[in-house]
């Protein structure tokens, strides 16, 4: 909420500088987020006394004024707003003087007669919209007064950050009650008797709905004249409040409500049709509203009707039909308490968010209804002119809220915060809030005010006692307690994990849960994702179906940005909807452009497949597993055919490793070569420690094989087949070369194996490695067809 | 020295060749020349069996120590001319050991990460533990069971993202995992909930994601007086410096005393979290006896901890993943 300082000050006024009074709020739980000065940078502009208006001789629209500033000094201005009167007060602009486009003004000749001045309207001093009309003051303003003064432009606004808890706090009268009670002060409530009828005209008023709406009160004011302007301090307050004026009726509601903090609404009485009946809605019916959308209703939806049918949104907005407009004579008006809980939803329901209800689906006082109708009243009536009727007010007192009796336990105090407040204290901090505080052996009974909503529970009460006596009176220590030993840190895979890919040369990402849907349908036709209702942009809608959009884009990014060499990580979760909802996390890296950075003396190269199935191992390798991964040749997308495997684990598939097919690369803006892996966390738990593992004190032998195979044949499944036929003696398989070409058949390569064996029990004597050798050479000749290269 | 002159020369000539070799192949062979089975030398010992008995044990005295004098003449020259071959490689394989480094520089670990683990490693040392939860989450864990009704206005400050299609939602903060670990567990509890959550707002200082460490404390005789303490601990340590913090009321409908806390930056105040006293509601929403058992919950985004401590001052680059900038943290 934004108010005036000035306004606030009129109503409690501590010793406080500007920046103390907004520590203080903001201290006390009412966080004030800026003040801004009013004074303005116009330089000199006056108040002028218009003495005499006389015709331009050339130009009917324009007027030749002469111009008081006081202390008999007069000048000559050429004006041509309508309206300009001798005696009046108006906004003088002297030479020098910034206002409008902002040049500094000069003496002009305008159709040949001099002007030494300007005579401004509000939006030329940036108060305020074009009226046309030139801004008119009254007194106790004078001529030569330098016109911030006379407007209280010493003044700031304060935007206050209030909670959702303090309704009570959307007022200025309410935002004086705190400040009163910080600095041990009064308030000054503003003397508002009451408005005697002296006109007989009424509405009825009916409440079949009482624990919606317990009380309406509703008063007509007829001939009323409501093409006056708004008094200058009335929409001074109003739009320092960030309130846009609207007429001058609508403007006093408005003001009362700022100043109150009771919502009121003003119906053209003209165009009401009988009794006023606080109902349910119905769900055929409709409602064209103020800002002219109509809307639907629905029967947990609270309104005004009359005879004709539903004429306002209670608590929320009124209808356009019954508004106030410049032909309006007779106004009724409503000041009414309706339940928090039948209003709370329904605003954003329909779209809407309006200063009332902000206010009752937070809780406005039950109290405020007839002072607030009596100070519009008292206000109306001076400024528009008219005759007030009876207020007519229907109460159901039942349905009213009321305070429960709480108990505060002097001991659960000092537990929840860890200080003991003198009782005294406590006591003096509640009354001062309003509460009706009793002490009694262990603490004390209470009864809230009625504008203190939030107040519902022992711990509300120790807040209160707490944020006034000051948070920083309660001392600072360290919990006592039995923290026990455990193994609940952080997932040690993924730490793990980080480590390994940094050490690889990868840096880590952190991309948005949400993607661009198309982007990901362009990369993986399936699983449909998950959609948000009300995604933040288009291009995040859907919720990540794999890790790898998100990178390809971060890698985008990078190659727009001059990166020649892009490698990139990520851990997190991917979101899939079918066969139930999962989250699980995954790992997954793309790589573009060479293995190693730019450097002076290594033979450099594109990283490849292999490169990334080596960093996939490592990774593996981290989690102690017992199976051996094992990889097949896939097709599925994005990879493209031929160059991607699947990787399992116990023929369980875990993820997926290979190059980006160049067509779904391109649909992703990259025309680049992209190597990718994403691993499925969820499959790949961390095997025990394993136990220490006797190794041969033996000698080792090693013998060295070429084996000729068909080009065809995957090495992968001859691998398996010789470590599964060289038995335990068969102790280290590396294959430390592969080749086509000349001296191999066409359609043929040869495999180079470097076989070491090695017994546990004894030295190994060459007739055993023969045997085992014999072994494997059966085996991958009869499964394979393999030779050994002469 | 021997008194035949004829020795004496061929002693001389031996011990100037010895001296003369250049290399050890070169000495190697002088040794075969002299010592070796049909070195010179080696004939003259021969030949000391045809002298008679009386001259022959003096002669076979010099002859023997020349043939001493050669060995360790020959070892010694050996010894000189390894050495010299040793200067001489090691002098060819000088390197200019200011060339740069080769081979994988490494990658480096996201700034998120990082700031996450500082976090995460002094929380643990009160004995806190970390514990995950769910991102797509329920209305009941992110709302209900925190206090906060539907229609409250308090949810109108969540900016919360819906899924379609359902009653789901992306968490908006990580207290869904404090219900979760209160529902399965008893007090004492301490556990920090450090992962991803979402807002549907976006601009210098709010991403539509971002992290959040969820802090609970719950256990007996627990006060606002622990709150602060263990704050202004973390607040201390997290940056390494002494930093004046202050706390101040606030609201949070699943903490009861609430407050934000405040530490000073270089333009005056910053809000870096929010914390309370836990709601009585909220324990008995999970069957806590809210008698027995206090506790207290602080929430704190990760980015703007970042922020403050490397001084960045856009939110959204640390989801440009842009090399540039992920490269001053490795």
């Amino acid at each position: 909420m934004k108010f005036s300082e000035r306004w606030l000050r009129e109503w409690v006024d501590p010793p406080l500088s500007t920046a103390e009074l907004a520590e203080q709020l903001t201290m006390a739980g009412l966080e004030v987020e800026a003040t801004l000065s009013l004074r303005p940078e116009w330089g000199p502009v006056v108040v002028g006394l218009v003495e005499t208006v006389a015709k331009h001789p050339s130009s009917g629209d324009l007027k030749i004024c002469t111009v008081s500033t006081g202390s008999g000094a007069s000048m000559q201005v050429v004006c041509g707003a309508p309206g300009v009167a001798a005696g009046g007060l108006y906004a003088l602009a002297l030479p020098g003087a910034r206002v409008g486009d902002s040049r500094a003004l000069d003496a002009v000749t305008i159709r040949g007669v001099r002007s030494e001045a300007m005579l401004c309207s509000r939006a030329e001093l940036g108060l305020g919209e074009e009226s046309g009309s030139l801004l008119e003051l009254k007194p106790p303003a004078m001529a030569g007064m330098p016109l911030d003064r006379a407007l209280e432009l010493d003044d700031h606004i304060f935007d206050l950050a209030v909670t959702p808890n303090r309704g009570d706090c959307l007022s200025i009268s309410g935002i004086a009650r705190e400040v009163a009670v910080l600095n041990s002060s009064k308030v000054r409530h503003p003397q508002t008797p009451a408005v005697a009828a002296t006109s007989t005209r009424r509405r009825e008023i009916s409440l079949p709905v009482p624990d919606a709406c317990p009380r309406y009160l509703g008063r007509v004011i007829e001939d009323i004249d409501v093409r006056r302007p708004t008094p200058l301090w009335i929409a001074e307050r109003l739009r320092r409040a960030d309130v846009r004026g609207i007429n001058i009726v609508v403007d006093i509601t408005n003001y009362v409500m700022l100043e109150l903090g009771q919502p009121m609404h003003a119906f053209d009485d003209d165009r009401l049709q009988g009794g006023i009946n606080v109902r349910r809605g119905r769900s055929a019916e409709a409602l064209k509203c103020l800002d002219g959308l109509t809307r639907t209703l629905a029967d947990d939806v609270l309104v005004i009707a009359d005879a004709s049918g539903a004429v306002a949104l209670a608590g929320i907005m009124g209808g356009e039909y019954t508004a106030i407009d410049s032909h309006s004579r007779n106004v009724f008006l409503e000041s009414a308490f309706f339940m928090p809980e039948y209003v709370r939803g329904r605003a954003r329901r329909f779209g809407l968010q309006t200063d009332a209800s902000q206010r009752f689906e937070r809780g406005v006082d039950p109290a405020l209804p007839a002072p607030a109708l009596e100070r519009a009243s008292a206000l109306i009536l001076e400024s528009c002119g008219g005759r007030a009727g009876p207020v007519i007010e229907a109460v159901s007192p039942g349905h009213l809220p009321a305070a429960p009796e709480l108990t505060l336990r002097r001991k659960r105090l000092e537990t929840l915060l860890g200080l003991a407040v003198p009782p005294e204290r406590v006591s003096g901090i509640l009354e001062h809030l309003g509460f009706r505080a009793r002490e009694t052996d262990g603490g004390w009974r209470v009864v809230s005010p009625s504008h203190r909503f939030d107040v519902t529970l022992e711990a509300d009460l120790v807040e209160e006692v707490a944020r006034i006596h000051g948070y920083d009176r309660i001392p600072s220590r360290r919990p006592d307690g039995r923290p026990a030993m455990h193994l609940q840190g952080p997932d040690p895979r993924f730490s793990a994990w980080r480590r390994i890919l940094v050490d690889r040369g990868y840096f880590e990402a952190i991309t948005y849960s949400f993607v661009d849907e198309t982007v990901q349908a362009g990369l993986f036709e399936s699983p449909a994702p998950i959609r948000l209702q009300n995604p933040i942009a288009e291009d995040m809608g859907a919720m990540r179906v794999s890790l790898l959009p998100g990178l390809l884009q971060a890698l985008n990014y990078n190659l727009n940005r001059q990166q020649g060499r892009v490698r990139l990580f990520e851990i997190g979760r991917v979101f899939l909807a079918e066969p139930g909802l999962t989250q699980d996390f995954r790992v997954a890296a793309v790589t573009f452009g060479n293995i190693y950075s730019e450097q002076w003396d290594r033979s450099n190269r594109l990283a490849e497949f292999f490169d990334l199935k080596a960093d996939v191992e490592a990774l593996l390798t981290e989690l102690r597993l017992n199976a051996e991964s094992t990889y097949q040749p896939t097709d599925r997308a994005p990879f493209q055919p031929g160059q991607a495997a699947n990787i399992l684990l116990d023929k369980q598939l875990v993820g997926v490793v290979g190059a980006l097919h160049p067509k779904r690369l391109s649909k992703a803006g990259i025309e680049v070569p992209v190597y990718a892996f994403e691993l499925d966390a969820e499959r790949l738990a961390v095997g025990p420690e394993r136990p220490f593992a006797e190794f041969s004190r033996f000698p080792s032998m090693r013998r060295d094989l070429a084996l000729v195979v068909d080009r065809d044949l995957p090495v992968g499944d001859l691998l398996i087949v010789v470590r599964a036929s060289g038995g335990e003696l068969l102790t280290n398989l590396e294959l430390f070369d592969v080749y086509e070409g000349e001296g191999v058949d066409l359609g043929k390569k040869s495999l180079a194996l470097g076989l070491t064996f090695q017994k546990s029990s004894s030295t190994l004597i060459e007739l055993e490695v023969e045997a085992a050798l014999d072994g494997i050479l059966g085996a991958v000749q009869g499964k394979f067809g393999a030779k050994l290269r002469n | 020295m021997p008194t035949d002159p004829d020795l004496k020369k061929f002693a001389e000539s031996a011990f100037a060749a010895i001296e003369a070799a250049a290399d050890p192949q070169s000495l190697e062979a002088l040794r075969v020349r002299y010592l070796g089975k049909k070195g010179e030398l080696t004939a003259r010992l021969k030949r000391l069996g045809g002298l008679d008995p009386g001259r022959r044990k003096a002669a076979g005295e010099i002859l023997n120590r020349i043939k001493a004098e050669l060995n360790e003449r020959i070892a010694r020259r050996r010894s000189v001319l390894e050495e010299a071959a040793l200067e001489s490689r090691l002098d060819a394989e000088r390197i200019d050991v200011t060339l740069p480094a080769r081979g994988q520089r490494p990658g480096g670990i996201h700034p998120v990460t990082r700031t996450l683990e500082r976090m995460e490693a002094l929380f643990m040392q009160l004995g806190f533990e970390i514990s995950d939860g769910p991102e797509i989450e329920d209305s009941f864990y992110n709302f209900e069971a925190l206090n906060i009704p539907e229609d409250h206005p308090a949810r109108a400050m969540h900016d919360t993202f819906y899924v379609a299609g359902g009653k789901l939602l992306l968490r908006t903060h990580t207290s869904n995992v404090q219900i979760r670990v209160m529902q399965r567990r008893p007090p004492p509890l301490r556990i920090i909930s450090p992962g991803r959550v979402f807002r549907c707002d976006s601009d210098m200082t709010h991403a539509p994601m971002f992290h959040q460490i969820e802090g609970l404390l719950v256990d007996e005789g627990v006060g606002f007086a622990d709150l602060k303490g263990i704050l202004e601990d973390f607040v201390a340590n997290f940056f390494e410096r002494e930093v004046s913090l202050r706390f101040r009321p606030s609201y949070f409908p699943f903490t009861e005393p609430s407050a934000e806390v405040d530490i000073m930056g270089a333009n005056g105040w910053l809000e870096i979290l929010g914390c309370g006293m836990v709601h009585p509601r909220v324990l008995e929403n999970v069957g806590i006896d809210s008698e027995r058992f206090t506790g207290f919950a602080f929430g704190m985004g990760v980015e703007r901890l970042a922020m403050l401590k490397y001084g960045i001052d856009d939110i959204r680059m640390f989801f440009d993943n842009d090399l540039r900038f992920l490269r001053q943290f490795a």
